[in-house]
């Protein structure tokens, strides 16, 4: 099967997607940028490839390609039983790291750096804590759970901190002492390549699924069809005609120049993709926001960056959220229940702190405080969007601070206000959106 | 005690023309008879005489602490903000009321604003006006008188009134008398600076940029004679000089700042407009000429005037022995390039001199005064503690 | 003849080096010139000379050496010359110890700095002391402040010439006569003092008409690049090709020589086909044709240059060629008028010229150099320059049709480059250009 990569190499995350030949999107994969690119990009990758295993998997079956022989299944129950297959191989993907953790944990036990007569009790502490998260890990597996991230690192971080503080004993195994060998073994065990794939780790999430009567009213014919489906699916050889990067680190990439396209055309290819009728886009993320102007083939016609100062970027939230102990994803709720707006003027980074102690000591309510800060977020965009050439009908919105409800919020009550009404796209998926440009470049590069 | 209507009435009319950011008062007045043209003019000098024998009316602009909607995406972030608010202004409509704008020759960020008025709003008068720079006697005069005519010339033609001597004589007979009136204000704020509170005369300054000079006369006068029966109590503060904010002007807010911290403010350059001649002008001969060689005698020594010749920071060191200043602060507003560039100058003038100072930076919506306030009011103690020892 | 020129005469018929670095010869002319010019400095406690102060816009330089005696020194060039050799950085930051505030022309502060640490200018020997700090204030409020400083520093005294602004977008008579009266009552009368000679108007004519002859091949040289494809670039390239006549040379016999050779060089470029020199080499093929407006940056002005190299990118045309004079324009020194032309050339030094102006000379460059791209390099130091580019940006692309580019540097503070953040803006305005050719076609 012919496909096209799209990579996009932030200095955060590194997104990976893989369009198929009539610009569908099979396969997004997603992981954090580390200090080795090479690594989170073929993580990256892997992660796009098996989505798009999994999408060609639902395709074939939800097709009928496959016939599901006598006992064939509700396609609603057939979906309900990808969903659990897909979350019990994330849960083997884990495991495995999981299992990297640990051996490398007990080889760094015995590196002599331990005090000997540490050494077994810190073992055995070491095994208990790991075992715990294994089986903590079942839970955050289960079709529809909640997590908290979809990255090893965060999941398994901070499952071990909250063992190792009950496991720790003041004069024996310290709680520095468990820290010290995580901290020490899982930038390790994010730079190595395991094999995470599907081939390697499917056949063991069927058994999951279909195990213990998790089989759903599935027929053993149709178990048996599954199984077969799952093995045609993963012979089907994908083949990447083109692929194209960009993003912070696209540099690195180990691509010619004609495979490397700005963030920026990319992002307004990407956001075109995803919504055709895109004229404008906006995007803001941690270290910067872009305002770009489209042409109905979401080729970029004008665009304005800010400059070297990241005042009223994502990053300034996470200075605010920090000020008031709070996490980033709370600041938007909170600021959804002002009852007015304070007015803040300046967005820069260095007074933000500052900045809220006076007003909070003034005796303004946090509420209010915060509606202000997201309008004036959204004040430095508007002063970009102006000079990129305004806002256009539709308007897309972008990036990791597009998931804030306050900053939608002030965005389209100002859109509105100095624009008229238009229309704002927001995606869920809005992380992919340059990734997804990319893939497209890499598509139009081959085909024109 | 009982209450003080007369100056309750000046404080509150201050107050409501400090916020006429619409320029409503502005709109009355030319709503009184048809025809009436008003201009405004950008910090710091223009020659309001001039407007004033046309029968314009001349409305001092000085940016405004409001928010930011549009004015942002015309400037970059390393230039001050009164350019901003501004154009925030002009685009929304709030200087509707205006038929044209000057820009007196102060800086280049005022400068290259009057290129961008003249493309903006393209049916507005719009003028750069400037100022010689050249002091050397002689040499400017006949530049600066031509320029003047000129600019009389184009009053005349936006008004439709011809500008007699004798009418322009009578412009600057009474904005001779208004100068006088600020410098007695201000001679008496160093004196009972208690009496005379800063904001108040702040908001007085203000309250010129839109009222006809006539009425602020009136005004000047009313307030003295309000502020005379007044009785406020002397604070054991200590007596600063404040210098560098005669462009872009600080919030209400810093200005009680700094007086809570315990200064008293008894000299400054807000609205310095209103006194930038030193002397008056001459009430008779050729009143054009006399406004130019008034200039060229007489402007005050500022960072936007160029001082030839003479040892820098050696007016704010006179002025501050005469206002009996035990200190300076230096505030500038942010990228404010000719009160920066100068700064390094003076102050080295006013530390020769033995005179405290300190410094520091605001934008014309800074927000914070928590900061400022320590700094000045440690700047007080020290000058008490000091000056006691 | 000027003492200068005699200096550099004997070294200017040397042969060429040979021919594995291949310089053109009018670049060893230059070089030759400027070492010659910063020899002249060093020795002028011997030889008598003294030194002017003065600033590249609105420079009298045929005035000064028609004096022979009198050396000019340009702090601008010194700062900028500093800048490409790394060092302003320091110098910067020795003037904000001394109190100078972060917001303002670093420039200034360059110039502060270097003063501070023994005066060592770019060739590595003492830049004298001024004698006269000639204040031509001409297109940039700084320079007032900037020799308030420097009369400060060195306690000389200042002969003032303000030079009116084309607020209107023209020259008024009574504007022109009050420059003729500074440059005769003031200006003249200081030179004359600390020269101790006589003002000698038709050695003033002599050196006008080499300026004018000068002139011709100048512009003849920044035209060229009206051919596709352009033989020159009229931004980075042009740095060095306004260099001598922006500054000590113009109206000397050196500068006549050096744009004769110059035209003959870029003639042939043109005929042979031939892109722009680079530092990285020849220019590949020509892929795009950009005006630019704004200063370069000095500190990273190689790597800044190589953005541009790197996706075939030339400059057609720029406004900082013409902070010097506008002689593309038809500007002439002419020896009949001397002193009134001496008015106007400062008149028409570009950033005395009004922004609706400056959008129209744009937008003119834009078309009549069949432009595909106009940038704006926006530097923090430059109220004058960039005050309003906003706003130029937004008129040119309405008036032309082409999206402009934005990118922000500053002149000789490296705080002010971040080298990734325009990496970014300039590939992709590369690649949008690109883009939009691709679609149109
Ligand atoms: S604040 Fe300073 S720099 Fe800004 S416009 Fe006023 S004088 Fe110019
Ligand atoms: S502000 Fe601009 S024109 Fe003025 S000295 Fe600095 S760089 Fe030169």
């Amino acid at each position: 099967m012919k496909l096209y990569l799209g990579i996009d190499l932030g200095s955060t995350t590194t997104k990976a997607v893989v369009m198929d030949a009539n610009q569908v999107i099979l396969g997004k994969g997603i992981t954090n940028s580390r200090s080795n690119y090479d690594t989170a990009c073929a993580i990256a990758q892997n992660e796009a490839f098996i989505d798009t295993r999994f999408s060609l998997f639902r395709r074939q079956m939800s097709t009928g390609a496959v016939e599901l022989g006598t006992g064939a299944v509700e396609l609603g129950n057939l979906e309900a039983f990808l969903t659990g297959l897909e979350a019990n191989f994330r849960l083997e993907q884990f495991l495995r790291q999981l299992r990297h953790l640990t051996e490398i944990s007990m080889a760094e036990i015995s590196k002599g750096r331990v005090d000997q007569a540490l050494r077994t009790p810190l073992r055995d502490k070491l095994e208990q804590l790991f075992e715990e998260i294994a089986v903590e890990a079942l839970e955050w597996f289960r079709p529809g759970a909640a997590k908290r991230s979809d990255f090893f690192r965060d999941l398994a971080g901070n499952a071990y901190m909250r063992g190792a503080e009950a496991l720790a004993e003041p004069d024996g195994v310290t709680y520095d002492m468990l820290v010290n060998v995580y901290d020490k073994c899982i930038i390790r065990v994010e730079n190595t390549l395991l094999d995470l794939s599907l081939e390697g780790n499917m056949g063991k999430a069927l058994d999951r699924s279909f195990g213990d009567g998790g089989r759903d009213g599935l027929s053993e014919e149709a178990e048996a069809e599954i199984r077969s489906a799952a093995d045609q699916v993963l012979d089907i050889s994908l083949e990447v005609l083109n692929a194209v990067g960009t993003g912070y680190g696209r540099a690195r990439l180990p691509f010619p120049k004609e495979r490397i396209r700005s963030e920026i055309l990319c992002h307004g290819l990407g956001a075109h993709t995803m919504f055709p009728g895109t004229a404008t886009v906006l995007d803001i993320g941690g270290q910067d926001t872009k305002a770009i102007q489209v042409d109905p083939e979401g080729i970029v016609t004008s665009f304005q960056m800010n400059d070297r100062c990241a005042a009223g970027c994502g990053r300034y939230l996470g200075y605010i959220a920090d000020e008031l102990n709070m996490g980033v994803q709370e600041l938007g709720p909170l600021a959804m229940q002002a009852n007015k707006s304070v007015r803040i003027n300046s967005t820069c980074t260095v007074f933000a702190g500052a900045e809220l102690r006076e007003r909070l000591n003034n005796g303004e309510r946090r509420e209010d405080i915060l509606q202000g800060l997201h309008r004036a977020i959204i004040l430095r965009a508007m002063s970009l969007l102006a000079r990129s050439g305004g806002i256009e009908d539709e308007f897309t919105f972008t990036g990791g601070v597009a998931n804030n409800e306050a900053a939608v919020h002030a965005l389209s009550t100002l859109v509105e206000e100095n624009y008229g009404k238009r229309k704002l796209n927001i995606s869920a998926n809005s992380i992919y959106t340059g990734a997804v440009g990319a893939a497209l470049f890499a598509l139009r590069n081959v085909a024109g | 005690m009982k209450k003080n209507k007369a100056l309750e009435k000046i404080q509150q009319r201050c107050q409501a023309l400090y916020e006429d950011l619409n320029l409503a008062t502005v709109r009355a007045w030319k709503a009184e008879a048809p025809g009436r043209k008003a201009i405004g003019f950008m910090p710091v000098y223009i020659p309001r005489e001039i407007l004033h024998a046309a029968g314009i009316l001349p409305v001092g602009l000085m940016g405004a602490d409001i928010e930011i909607i549009r004015g942002d995406a015309y400037f970059q972030s390393y230039i001050c903000h009164i350019p901003r608010s501004t154009i925030e202004m002009a685009v929304n409509g709030s200087l509707d009321a205006l038929d044209g704008v000057i820009f007196p020759s102060i800086c280049d960020v005022i400068r290259n604003l009057s290129g961008m008025w003249k493309m903006m709003f393209p049916d507005k008068y719009s003028k750069y006006l400037d100022l010689p720079q050249n002091f050397t006697p002689g040499l400017a005069g006949e530049y600066y008188i031509a320029e003047l005519r000129t600019l009389a010339a184009d009053m005349e033609r936006l008004s439709g009134h011809r500008i007699t001597d004798d009418a322009l004589r009578e412009s600057i007979r009474l904005y001779n008398r208004n100068r006088e009136l600020v410098l007695e204000l201000y001679d008496l704020r160093a004196e009972k600076p208690w009496q005379v509170r800063t904001v108040e005369l702040y908001l007085l300054l203000r309250a010129g940029n839109l009222l006809p000079v006539e009425e602020h006369n009136a005004m000047l006068e009313a307030y003295r004679e309000a502020i005379e029966g007044e009785e406020r109590q002397a604070l054991d503060n200590s007596r600063i000089v404040l210098t560098g904010a005669f462009c872009e002007q600080p919030p209400l807010g810093l200005i009680h700042t700094i007086e809570r911290s315990g200064c008293y403010i008894v000299d400054d350059d807000f609205v310095l407009g209103s006194r930038f001649l030193t002397a008056p002008i001459p009430e008779e001969g050729d009143p054009v000429a006399n406004i130019a060689q008034t200039f060229l005698d007489h402007a005050m020594e500022t960072p936007f005037v160029y001082i030839a010749e003479k040892e820098k920071g050696e007016a704010l060191v006179r002025q501050c022995r005469r206002r009996r200043g035990e200190g300076v602060i230096f505030s500038a507003a942010s990228f404010c390039d000719p009160a920066l560039l100068d700064q390094p100058m003076v102050s080295a003038a006013v530390e020769r001199e033995g005179i405290p100072y300190t410094e520091f930076k605001y934008a014309e919506n800074t927000g914070q005064f928590q900061v400022i306030k320590e700094q000045t009011g440690t700047f007080s103690d020290s000058i008490k503690l000091w000056g006691n020892e | 003849m000027s003492a200068q020129v005699t200096r550099i005469k004997p070294e200017a018929d040397q042969p060429l080096p040979g021919n594995e670095v291949q310089k053109e010869r009018s670049m060893v002319l230059q070089k030759e010139m400027i070492a010659s010019h910063y020899k002249a400095l060093a020795a002028s406690a011997e030889t008598g000379c003294k030194v002017v102060y003065t600033f590249v816009p609105g420079n009298l330089n045929e005035l000064i050496g028609s004096f022979d005696n009198l050396l000019p020194v340009h702090p601008e060039i010194n700062a900028l010359q500093n800048a490409m050799r790394k060092r302003t950085g320091k110098m910067v930051l020795e003037a904000e110890k001394l109190g100078h505030s972060e917001d303002v022309c670093a420039y200034v502060k360059a110039d502060i700095g270097m003063a501070r640490s023994g005066n060592i200018g770019p060739s590595g020997t003492r830049i004298p002391d001024p004698h006269l700090l000639l204040l031509s204030y001409t297109g940039c409020f700084t320079f007032l402040k900037w020799f308030e400083l420097l009369r400060e520093e060195y306690n000389a005294p200042v002969a003032m010439l303000h030079t009116p602004y084309q607020g209107d977008g023209i020259v008024t008579d009574s504007m022109r006569a009050y420059m003729v009266r500074q440059i005769k009552e003031e200006v003249i009368p200081k030179l004359e003092k600390v020269s101790g000679r006589k003002f000698d108007i038709d050695k003033l004519r002599e050196m006008l008409a080499r300026s004018r002859q000068a002139e011709d091949d100048l512009v003849a040289v920044l035209e060229s690049a009206k051919n596709v494809p352009s033989p020159i670039d009229a931004y980075f390239g042009a740095v060095y090709y306004i260099g001598p006549i922006f500054s000590a040379f113009r109206g000397t016999e050196a500068a006549v020589e050096y744009y004769r050779e110059l035209r003959k060089e870029v003639e042939a470029r043109l005929a042979a086909g031939q892109g722009p020199v680079t530092p990285e080499g020849e220019m590949g093929p020509e892929r795009y044709r950009l005006v630019v407006e704004g200063p370069p940056n000095w500190t990273s002005f190689r790597d800044f240059w190589k953005m541009f190299y790197d996706e075939g990118a030339v400059v057609v045309a720029s406004s900082y060629a013409k902070v010097g004079g506008l002689y593309d324009q038809g500007f002439r020194h002419d020896p009949e008028h001397p002193l009134e032309s001496l008015a106007d050339y400062c008149f028409g030094c570009y950033t005395n010229l009004n922004l609706p102006s400056r959008v129209a000379l744009l937008s003119k460059y834009v078309r009549e150099y069949q432009a595909d791209g106009f940038l704006i390099n926006s530097i923090k130091s430059c109220n004058s320059f960039s005050a309003g580019q906003l706003l130029i940006l937004r008129e040119v692309e309405q008036r032309t049709g082409i999206a402009g580019g934005f990118v922000e540097s500053d002149l000789v503070d490296p705080r002010y480059f971040s080298g990734a953040n325009i990496k970014t803006r300039m590939e992709s305005y590369f690649q949008m250009i690109e883009q939009k050719r691709k679609g149109a076609a």
